[in-house]
């Protein structure tokens, strides 16, 4: 990770349109197998757990590795493992598994909000095919997908369902968004009679539930490994900085603000790594241990990145400085797929 | 002697078999157990235990809980006194003191942390001075739990004022009943009084009670210390009475009563996080949306500290070297028990101005909120707890020090 993903790298990536190096992915794909890992066998995956797929999106974090990663094998992928017919898994899952193929999930819309009564994209059946209509926002990386997964009503229904379309199918517009974290490009798609097949046959609900909450539990253990490495880094020039003849890390103010920000990035991977291992072994509430885990991360990572900013001083507010690029990507990520607020309140309902 | 865990097994099976019988007194039995070894057995063979491996004590527990039987006494800072007496005292000191503690026959103290001297331990001021064939203790102790009943103490005093602080001090024990200690309790801010005050005026040491050389005092202490810590690791559990009825369960469940006194609102200081549901939900306040986030955030909280506590354990289970997880417990229950406090006060809202019976869950709100601010103190403040992370796991520069390379005499103190 960190040969493909140098800070320099980053910042190249950044400002390229693409947002990744086609090159880093194959090799990420083909050498590491990063892309198959909670993919099953028989659909081309390596048949690991949420643990595997967690500690891979931890060090993607760690890295700041610019690739659609999150977006195809984290969304897409899961949600046809959890939504898809066996033909659907078929027919798609061994393209994802293998990178050859990227998908997304465009779940949330323009009002921003995650639950599922925010989602106003519309489904109609018309002879005998659904096509969508509705306007899909904070959709990551759907510039580069094949697929894309959409969350939408069935007209006259009230579950949410998934459908999958292509990315060049007709009715379809991709527009980037302009985003504070350029890392993870978010773009908005506006739908109108799009051509799209629903995933599965039977209500949808319970796999839409469980494809956020491994979302969210992946978004946490990436969020961890930036905090992390935003802790260390910061530990470093703290070590190295001279300020009145002494290294400023001899400063008791800056001794215990390290020790407390080792207490948060510590507590909330235990969150994390909890969340993921709670899916592998079926726990009843792994749906609610994954919004204690995102909420978790949420808070420590933007209060560790607020804490290196100040341990790095006046350059630590310069562009030049590495510190933003996992300042943005802690605030952008403490909001995306809801933020500490909305899964704290999701679980006291699971607890109550 | 070497042991398999099956025939542990087998001779803790039989020396039960034999030897166990709730009628007997407690002490008729913890002698029985004290002289057959497996009261102590990873203690070496010529001092009451067998030489067996750490590893398979845990068998021999459990056999002993087959038979519901009773262990050596367990009392605090009797188990440390008597881990650091086999460890540094000579044999006449082994001789006297060991099997009365096994037995529980004797209390002990610890008379370390003084009004000068809290975090600062090494500059405790108690003098010892030798003269004829005794010691002369004069000075103060403070937070010395037990003290009020207590037979010996393990006392750290000054013996030369000339020489830097950690090689000044010695290690003696004492025998607490005599006139020159007059014992008091403190009084906390909860209204416990918990530990004891301890007073030296002329009190006496038999010359040859002075534990390993003089000077040696800070070694001794530190060993003594990680033994606390690691018996606060191991033994942590609470020992609880058993509910049986026969003579020597009633003796060993007033034991527990006694020394578990001092400890009785411990839990109210790590901040009951335990109670906020059922507390909100019972006042109606669970629908309010502020105390919702508020909860949340304290029970993850309280969460991640148990999981990452788990995971330092089973770190140290596969033999790894232990990562900053492990440092992290103490410091981690302050933040817990003050948050607690804090959603604790917002449940309670104007209740939380009462105490007594007719106050919130019949006082037990009340205690946490007078109670938590011990945690963040008690068995080293969170300042030394960030500093011994900083400098020990990060890495960072240790603290300047101006008391170490000078006679104690020259420094600066209370």
């Amino acid at each position: 990770m960190s040969d493909h993903s140098s800070t320099a790298e980053v910042r190249r990536l950044m400002e390229d349109p693409l947002g990744h190096d086609p090159e880093v992915w194959r090799t990420l794909s083909t050498e590491v197998g990063a892309t198959a890992l909670h993919i099953p066998e028989v659909y081309g995956g390596a048949g690991f757990g949420i643990t595997e797929l967690a500690v891979a999106c931890e060090e993607m974090g760690y890295a700041l590795l610019c690739a659609p990663y999150f977006a195809s094998v984290v969304l897409a992928a899961t949600a046809i493992l959890n939504a898809g017919t066996e033909q659907q898994k078929q027919n798609y899952l061994p393209g994802l598994a293998a990178g050859t193929q990227k998908g997304t999930l465009a779940y949330a819309e323009r009002n921003g909000r995650w639950s599922a009564n925010a989602i106003e994209t519309q489904a109609t059946k018309r002879r005998g095919h659904y096509v969508l209509g509705g306007i899909k926002s904070f959709v990551p990386d759907a510039h580069v997908a094949d697929h894309v997964i959409v969350a939408a009503r069935i007209e006259g229904e009230s579950n949410l369902e998934l459908f999958l379309t292509e990315s060049d199918a007709p009715g379809m517009v991709i527009q980037p968004l302009s985003v504070m974290d350029e890392t993870r490009k978010l773009s908005v798609i506006e739908l109108t009679d799009v051509p799209a097949e629903r995933l599965g046959e039977t209500d949808k609900t319970m796999a839409i539930r469980e494809t956020l909450a491994i979302a969210a539990v992946c978004l946490a253990n990436e969020m961890v490994g930036g905090a992390e490495r935003l802790r260390t880094d910061a530990l470093a020039y703290a070590q190295m900085r001279v300020q009145f003849g002494r290294p400023i890390a001899s400063f008791q103010s800056l001794k215990h603000k390290a020790a407390d920000m080792l207490m948060d990035v510590e507590l909330a991977k235990s969150g994390a790594y909890h969340a993921a291992a709670a899916f592998d072994t079926g726990a009843d509430d792994a749906e609610a241990m994954a919004s204690l885990a995102k909420a978790q991360a949420s808070d420590a990572y933007m209060q560790t990145a607020v804490h290196a900013v100040q341990i790095n001083g006046g350059i630590g507010f310069t562009w030049e400085n590495d510190t933003h690029l996992w300042f943005k990507r802690a605030k952008s990520s403490s909001v995306f797929f809801g933020d500490a607020n909305y899964h704290r309140e999701l679980l006291i309902q699971a607890w109550t | 002697m070497a042991f398999t865990e099956q025939s542990v097994r087998e001779q803790v099976r039989a020396f039960l078999e034999d030897t166990w019988d709730p009628n007997l007194s407690l002490m008729e039995w913890r002698n029985i157990l004290v002289d057959s070894g497996w009261g102590v057995p990873s203690w070496p063979e010529a001092w009451y235990g067998l030489d067996l491996s750490l590893s398979l004590v845990p068998t021999v527990n459990e056999v002993f809980a087959e038979f519901e039987a009773i262990h050596v006494a367990r009392k605090g800072a009797g188990q440390l006194a008597a881990a650091t007496i086999l460890t540094h005292g000579t044999d006449a000191h082994r001789q006297k003191y060991l099997k009365p503690i096994l037995t529980g026959e004797t209390t002990w103290c610890q008379l370390f942390s003084e009004p000068g001297s809290g975090s600062d331990l090494a500059g405790a001021t108690t003098r010892a001075v030798l003269e004829g064939d005794s010691w002369i203790v004069n000075g103060q102790k403070v937070w010395t739990t037990s003290a009020h009943h207590a037979d010996y103490g393990f006392l750290l005093a000054r013996t030369n004022l000339d020489v830097p602080k950690h090689q000044g001090l010695s290690m003696f024990l004492i025998d607490m009943r005599q006139t020159g200690i007059e014992v008091k309790p403190l009084r906390q801010m909860n209204g416990h009084a918990s530990f004891n005050e301890v007073f030296f005026t002329d009190a006496v040491i038999p010359r040859d009670q002075l534990l390993g050389a003089e000077g040696d005092g800070w070694q001794i202490a530190t060993t003594t210390l990680m033994h606390e810590r690691r018996f606060a690791d191991s033994a942590g559990r609470k020992i609880e009475p058993s509910i049986r009825t026969e003579r020597i369960y009633q003796e060993e469940a007033e034991e527990i009563r006694v020394s578990n006194e001092p400890y009785k609102w411990y839990p109210q200081r790590a901040g009951r996080p335990d109670l906020v549901l059922e507390r909100a939900q019972s006042t109606g306040c669970i629908e309010d949306p502020v105390i919702r986030q508020e909860i949340a955030k304290l029970l993850s909280l309280n969460l991640c500290v148990g999981w990452t506590a788990a995971r330092a354990k089973a770190a140290q289970a596969q033999g790894k070297t232990p990562g900053p997880e492990g440092s992290l417990s103490k410091l981690a229950s302050s933040v817990v028990a003050r948050e607690a406090n804090r959603v604790h006060t917002l449940i309670s809202g104007s209740d939380a101005m009462l105490t007594g019976p007719e106050s919130p869950m019949e006082g037990v709100i009340a205690e946490v909120l007078v109670s938590t601010p011990a945690i963040s103190i008690a068995g080293g403040t969170d300042e030394i707890q960030k500093n011994i992370i900083s400098e020990r796991v990060l890495g960072m520069p240790k603290e300047p020090r101006t008391d170490v390379d000078v006679p104690f005499l020259e420094v600066r103190r209370n």
